[in-house]
């Protein structure tokens, strides 16, 4: 794409952004949406950002993380305390309040790349260790991380502890939310058609083999967990200070990261507009099962596993398996003018999904 | 001297249970290549078996060893019962999958038992009744419970008896043959599905046993009970050597003395993070723990 396209593009973006926003945040004219509804929108977008981000360590990569929730965490407390702590500071640079016009634009973006920063360095401590080994101790490691993060946390006054990080602003709005999840999704897409991409496949399919072709498999592992840390980082600095939703240790936990993956799972583990398929459906969907939620404390959850395991036994690769929907499917489906060359996932028959690969012990 | 040698007393009743539940994880990793996540969930359902065995039995207010032993073998078997039947409908229809599958199989199991323990029995604790009066021995200056004396001396005898059964019996040689390659194993005439069946049993059965020696000795059981413990008992698994009988025994009893030796610092509130912190160090270190020995992997 020509750079003045691409321009054009990103102005048509952030103007589209911008007319949402206004939109759902304060209405147009005489038309205001159901805050409630607005809420579920903005959790929408956050889910995006996660399971996408997610997908592409867990899908591309085929490692398996479940700690998302811990690199959130380590994101969204470093983000909002650089709002809270030094937001007023950094407003004042050029003259504005946090809460409002240049200064929130700059807050924010300031406070984003604070909780990128923080959760990718946190990504990559757990992920040196942790991705020079195979297979399963990742997911133990990750999974023992989030707690640790927790835990230490729970021990930091400064942001609330364990009563939760009540000082946060709610600067987070549909704008940012969507901004983050339009760029995470572009972010992904570009990995997975670059050398980078192509060389997670490879280690997907088979780690050995695409060592020994001279991939730097540890290499990328560890910088696609980094990426997909600082992501998830991203979304938790959103999430931390969405409007009326203080940032508390006990929501971050290994429950949070299991409903991403379980989004990941359901849409399809490796493919983008299943990640974005699957957040979508399991946030609107408790939404709808709220009030027998209430009734029955737990069922979501055993809902969830269910959906899990007959998922794994009937259906392993979700809803999209690793397809990609995009304009030119929709135009080869049509039988107009779509060029077949330009499928998104050339590797989706070399997936691991297809092929046992599970190792007997001929070692 | 007194205060240290009473913290090693309660780290190894605490790391005898540990031990019990890596045992567990070992055999199921050695014989299938799978954490098998709910092992620790089992572990809760046989503290909640021995709960509504010793309950129906009337056994709050009449303690009694002989029916604290029989209710203890009744959990066990139950357990034994579940685990096999966990194994047969949700790990074998993913057994020839990618081990991935497998392992999104065993999260989803865990949850299954964790919340569905919640629906059926309520998140609110229960309190465990006392099947054998509470007893304190001192020694010196030292103070134990028949409790947690009882602890040690079962892990001791089980990892001794399963010792004898891995290396002494006939099902243990077709373990160790499966362990060591399953399709092989099958092609001699191995009943296959059948170990890995008994492998769940036995395993899920030292879950319940630990379960209720737990039970017995902190009397609070609940449905979560399981979730942290489960984990710690896998780094255990991971210490000692995943795979390795001894090594999940020493592991158990490693993370069980760390954990209470950290108890009794001024960062008893970081008592949750050692085992992982262990985890990494170990992975970074020697990845096949104390007892494993490192396996090279070929396409």
């Amino acid at each position: 794409m020509p750079i003045g396209r691409k321009l054009l593009t990103i102005a048509i973006v952030l103007a589209a952004l911008a007319a949402m926003n206004q939109i759902i945040e304060y209405g147009v004219g005489d038309f205001r949406i159901n805050p409630y509804y607005a809420r579920i929108i903005s959790l929408v977008g956050i889910n995006i950002t996660l399971a996408v981000s997610l997908n592409l360590i867990n899908g591309l990569a085929g490692q398996f993380s479940i700690g998302h929730a811990g690199f959130m965490a380590v994101g969204g407390y470093a983000a909002t305390y650089l709002t809270v702590y030094h937001g007023a500071a950094i407003a004042a640079t050029v003259g504005g309040t946090p809460m409002q016009g240049v200064g929130s634009l700059v807050v924010m973006t300031a406070s984003l790349v604070t909780g990128a920063v923080a959760a990718g360095l946190a990504g990559l401590v757990v992920g040196i260790p942790s991705l020079r080994l195979k297979g399963d101790y990742l997911a133990i490691v990750t999974l023992g991380f989030g707690e640790i993060i927790r835990v230490i946390i729970l021990n930091i006054p400064a942001v609330g502890g364990a009563t939760g990080f009540t000082a946060a602003l709610p600067i987070t709005n549909i704008f940012w939310i969507y901004a983050v999840a339009v760029l995470t999704i572009v972010i992904v897409r570009n990995i997975t058609q670059s050398t980078f991409g192509r060389a997670l496949g490879a280690i997907r399919s088979d780690e050995i083999a695409a060592e020994a072709m001279g991939v730097a498999t540890t290499r990328y592992k560890v910088l696609a967990f980094v990426i997909s840390a600082a992501l998830a980082g991203v979304a938790g600095g959103l999430w931390g200070q969405l409007f009326a939703n203080p940032l508390n240790p006990q929501n971050l936990n290994f429950v949070k990261s299991i409903e991403v993956i379980v989004m990941i799972v359901l849409g399809g583990i490796g493919s983008i507009t299943g990640a974005v398929l699957g957040a979508t459906t399991l946030t609107i969907l408790p939404e709808a099962l709220r009030t027998f939620d209430q009734q029955f404390p737990g069922l979501r959850m055993v809902l969830y596993a269910l959906l899990l395991i007959l998922l794994m036994i009937f259906r392993p690769d979700g809803i999209m398996g690793r397809r990609e929907l995009s304009l030119a499917w929709f135009r080869r489906r049509g039988g107009g003018p779509g060029q077949p060359g330009t499928r998104v996932a050339p590797l989706a028959t070399a997936g691991t999904a297809t092929r046992s690969t599970r190792d007997e012990g001929d070692g | 001297m007194e205060t240290l040698l009473q913290q090693i007393i309660n780290g190894l009743s605490l790391g005898a249970i540990y031990a019990l539940i890596a045992l567990g994880y070992t055999m199921v990793y050695g014989v299938l290549r799978l954490i098998n996540f709910a092992h620790g969930d089992v572990y809760m359902l046989g503290a909640f078996a021995g709960y509504f065995l010793a309950n129906a039995l009337g056994l709050d207010g009449h303690p009694s060893v002989f029916w604290a032993i029989l209710v203890t073998i009744g959990a066990m078997a139950i357990c034994a019962a579940i685990g096999v039947v966990i194994e047969r409908f949700a790990y074998k229809p993913v057994r020839h999958h990618p081990r991935l599958t497998a392992l999104i199989t065993a999260i989803g199991v865990s949850l299954l038992l964790e919340y569905g323990g919640q629906v059926v029995f309520g998140a609110t604790p229960r309190f465990f009744p006392q099947m054998i009066e509470s007893r304190t021995y001192a020694l010196g200056g030292v103070q134990i419970t028949n409790q947690n004396l009882l602890i040690i001396v079962v892990a001791v005898i089980v990892m001794f008896g399963l010792e004898y059964i891995v290396h002494r019996t006939r099902i243990g040689k077709a373990m160790r043959a499966t362990s060591y390659n399953l399709s092989v194993a099958k092609l001699m005439g191995i009943n296959t599905d059948r170990v890995i069946a008994f492998t769940f049993a036995l395993g899920s059965a030292l879950a319940a046993a630990g379960g209720v020696l737990v039970a017995l000795a902190i009397p609070r059981i609940d449905p979560l009970m399981g979730l942290m413990t489960g984990l710690k008992a896998f780094v255990a698994a991971v210490l000692g050597g995943i795979g390795s009988i001894p090594g999940a025994m020493v592991g158990g009893v490693l993370i069980g003395l760390m954990e209470t030796g950290l108890s009794a610092t001024a960062y008893s509130t970081y008592r949750d993070a050692v085992a992982f912190g262990v985890l990494i160090l170990i992975l970074i270190v020697r990845p096949s723990g104390i007892f494993g020995s490192s396996v090279v992997e070929k396409v």
